[in-house]
């Protein structure tokens, strides 16, 4: 089962636990949590399922290479962690 | 001179400022710290509005219906796909996606109760019947052959800034866009036509100078008493036009005719305001003083009214939506760039400070 952590920041808006799910990508990971949050997604994606240009998604510590499809491959015991990019100094 | 109600939507939060002139004051705030680009008060069933833009997390539109004490986060417009194949690039050559940037009007549609117009960038419609539980994008429009062409100015992409519905008939609505010109359906959204006849852009070559998708509307407005007097502060001047749209008079205005917004008093065509900056390459006040603009005779004079407002070092910048007349034609607020917020309950001979310490302010709106 891979876990998927979100960025604390997004609690106050919408309150996303981390959750565990199967999945064999991000996309499919992210698609099981918000089957279950369907609020959350607007917050990490746009309306055409793309990241968010300033939010980032590492799994397993590395950044994701597709941010338009999320296609990027997460092992049996990934780490899925949703992050928002920082800006500035 | 009643009391008067006043949304000030800013970049660290949505605050209400209640009572006239010198008396009035903040009373209410709502989503502190979080940047608030627009509001709307539905006066038909009390809902307001209001449109978050949490940066990272994207834009957001909240409802209530209890006039503040609680909202509910509701749907923002989203974007059609953009088809197969088709390609979308803007006067640099970059890809534009197609994909919500922000909200950047939002008004009441009067043919259906709880039905709203909202402008975005980067210039897409969209229309809600259903106080915002859904939204469709107004396809003749994003569709138009024009559209490609329109272009951003100060921002990056095309913006939907202003909507005007026609007092004599709901289905007639005008749009304005920065850049792209004024657009007007008379058919509910179905077909548009250009409405920039007599508009002059500086900024591209003279040949190409009086094309509808160039002019840069900064802010247009329709008068509710004679609905076929529009007010426009263009990025080039000031334009009137009395005769419903045919075409456009420019109006040269001392100290300037530069600046973002216009309020025209609901009662009076000819009587309207505007706050001008220096010019388009220095967008602060004329040598440090805040001033407003008033004529009252349809543009032939104006009035440069600074009782009250800040006349040294002041480098406040009045964006378009951040000016508003109330109902009564006698209360205007607005709204700085420096979180200051000025009110007058005399068509603007006086003006009274409400703040000189909000967040950058991006609307006033009277409820």
């Amino acid at each position: 089962m891979a876990q998927v952590v979100f960025t604390a920041n997004l609690q106050r808006h919408v309150p996303c636990p981390p959750v565990t799910v199967t999945a064999s990508t991000v996309s499919e990971a992210l698609a099981k949590v918000f089957a279950d949050n369907p609020r959350l997604r607007s917050y990490v994606v746009d309306e055409h399922g793309a990241l968010r240009k300033h939010m980032s998604v590492f799994v397993d510590g590395e950044l994701i290479g597709d941010r338009e499809h999320l296609s990027d491959p997460v092992g049996p015991d990934g780490e899925i962690y949703v992050m928002q990019a920082l800006s500035g100094g | 001179m009643g009391t008067t109600r006043l949304h000030v939507a800013t970049r660290k939060g949505l605050f209400v400022v209640e009572g006239a002139g010198a008396g009035a004051r903040i009373t209410g705030e709502h989503f502190v710290g979080d940047t608030v680009v627009l509001s709307l008060a539905d006066r038909r069933d009390g809902t307001w509005y209001a449109v978050l833009d949490h940066g990272h997390f994207g834009v957001k539109m909240h409802r209530s219906h209890d006039e503040g004490a609680t909202w509910q986060e509701i749907a923002v417009p989203e974007y059609p796909t953009r088809p197969e194949g088709a390609t979308d690039r803007d006067i640099w050559g970059n890809d534009r996606k197609w994909a919500l940037m922000t909200v950047w009007a939002l008004e009441t549609a009067l043919d259906r109760d709880g039905a709203l117009w909202c402008g975005t960038i980067p210039g897409g419609l969209f229309r809600s019947d259903d106080r915002g539980e859904s939204w469709c994008i107004v396809e003749s429009l994003w569709n138009h052959e024009t559209r490609p062409r329109w272009n951003g100015g100060g921002l990056d992409h095309p913006g939907i800034h202003s909507i005007c519905v026609d007092p004599r008939d709901p289905q007639c609505v005008v749009v304005a866009v920065s850049i792209g010109g004024v657009w007007r359906t008379r058919d509910g959204g179905a077909t548009w036509t250009a409405h920039t006849n007599g508009m002059a852009a500086g900024y591209v070559p003279p040949k190409h100078a009086h094309r509808p998708e160039v002019q840069d509307p900064h802010c247009v407005v329709q008068s509710a008493s004679r609905p076929e007097v529009f007010w426009c502060q263009h990025h080039m001047g000031i334009w009137r036009s009395d005769n419903d749209l045919d075409s456009w008079k420019e109006i040269r205005v001392q100290p300037s005719s530069f600046g973002f917004p216009v309020a025209v008093h609901p009662h009076d065509a000819d009587t309207a305001w505007f706050v001008p900056a220096h010019s388009d390459q220095k967008r602060s006040p004329i040598d440090g003083h805040v001033v407003v603009t008033r004529t009252r005779d349809g543009g032939k004079t104006f009035d440069v009214l600074t009782n009250g407002l800040p006349q040294q070092h002041a480098y406040d910048l009045v964006y378009r939506h951040a000016l508003d007349v109330a109902d009564d034609g006698n209360s205007l607020a607005f709204g700085s760039t420096t979180g200051n917020l000025w009110v007058t309950d005399n068509q603007g001979d006086t003006w009274h400070t409400v703040s000189n310490h909000l967040p950058p302010i991006y609307s006033v709106r009277f409820t």
